[in-house]
C-alpha cells in the first residue's frame, strides 16, 4: 500500500519536472528541475530494487551530467545577458507528434501482454551480483566502455580547447 | 508491489520519452536539446529495470542500464564540448541560427 503511494509521488516528480524542462522558458529552471526528473527516476529505480542502478544514477547524472549541463549553460551566455531565456519553435505541430507518439506507446504497454513473473521477492541487494556479472560474463564491456570514457575525455577536451582563429 | 504492476513503470517511461522527443523537436537552445536526449535515455533505463524487475529478477538488464548511464556519461562530455565550441564560432547556441559547420 505504502509502496503504490510512493510509487505515484515519484512518478510525478519525474512526469512533472520533465514537463518544467520542456516548457520552462528559463534555461536555468530547466536545468534545476531535471534534477528533481532524475532524483524521481533514482526513486523508481530503489521501488523496483535496483538499488547500485539507483545510486549509480544519482552519483553519474545528478553529480556530473546535471552538473556539465549547468556548465555549459553558464558558459553559453554573455556576460551582459541578465537572465538565460530561451523560446519553443514550432510547438503545436510538435505537441502533435509528441501526443501520438506517447498514446502509440501507451496503447502498445498497455494491451501487450508482457510475460511476468509473479512473486519474484526482493532482493537484499544487487552489488555483489553486478560485480560479478561485470568481471565475468561482462568484462569485455566493461573494459570498452572503459576505453570509451577515456577517448569522450580525451576528445572533449580537444574539441572544447580548439582555439577558433 | 501488489496493485503497482509492470505496466505502471512502462507509463512512465512512455510519458518521459515522448517529453524527451518534445524537448528535442521545440527547444532552440542546444543545451535543452540535450536534456532532451538525456530524458530519453533515462525512459529507456526505466524500462530495462522494470522489464528486469519483473521478469525472474535477472541481472542483464541492470548491467545493460549501467552501459546506458556510462555512454551517456561519454554523450554528455563530447556534445558539451561540440556545444562549447559552436558558441565560441557562432556566438549563438540557438539550433536555428546555426547554419554553417565551420567559417
Amino acid at each position: 500500500m505504502e509502496i503504490s503511494i510512493l510509487f505515484y509521488v515519484f512518478a510525478a516528480l519525474t512526469v512533472g519536472s520533465a514537463f518544467v524542462v520542456v516548457f520552462s522558458r528559463s534555461v536555468i529552471y530547466a536545468a534545476f528541475s531535471l534534477l528533481f526528473t532524475f532524483m524521481g527516476v533514482a526513486g523508481l529505480y530503489v521501488l523496483l530494487s535496483a538499488d547500485f542502478i539507483a545510486v549509480a544514477q544519482i552519483m553519474v547524472y545528478i553529480g556530473g551530467i546535471l552538473i556539465l549541463l549547468v556548465f555549459g549553460v553558464m558558459l553559453t551566455r554573455k556576460a551582459t545577458d541578465v537572465e538565460v531565456r530561451s523560446g519553443t519553435v514550432r510547438t503545436l505541430p510538435a505537441l502533435i507528434i509528441a501526443g501520438i507518439v506517447i498514446g502509440t506507446l501507451i496503447h502498445a504497454f498497455t494491451s501487450a501482454q508482457w510475460l511476468q513473473v509473479e512473486g519474484v521477492p526482493d532482493i537484499e541487494g544487487t552489488t555483489l551480483e553486478l560485480g560479478e556479472l561485470l568481471m565475468t560474463t561482462f568484462v569485455l564491456p566493461f573494459e570498452v566502455a572503459g576505453i570509451l570514457l577515456l577517448v569522450a575525455v580525451m576528445g572533449a577536451a580537444l574539441i572544447a580547447r580548439q582555439e577558433v582563429k | 508491489m501488489l496493485d503497482i504492476g509492470l505496466t505502471h513503470f512502462l507509463v512512465v517511461s512512455a510519458i518521459l520519452f515522448g517529453l524527451g522527443v518534445l524537448a528535442l523537436t521545440i527547444r532552440r537552445n542546444a543545451v535543452l536539446m540535450l536534456m532532451g536526449i538525456e530524458l530519453i535515455l533515462n525512459s529507456a533505463n526505466i524500462n530495462l529495470i522494470a522489464f528486469s524487475r519483473y521478469q525472474h529478477l535477472n541481472l542483464e538488464g541492470h548491467v545493460l542500464a549501467l552501459f546506458v548511464i556510462i555512454l551517456a556519461a561519454a554523450e554528455a562530455a563530447v556534445a558539451l564540448a561540440i556545444v562549447l565550441h559552436i558558441y565560441k564560432t557562432n556566438n549563438t547556441v540557438e539550433a536555428d541560427r546555426i547554419s554553417d559547420l565551420k567559417e
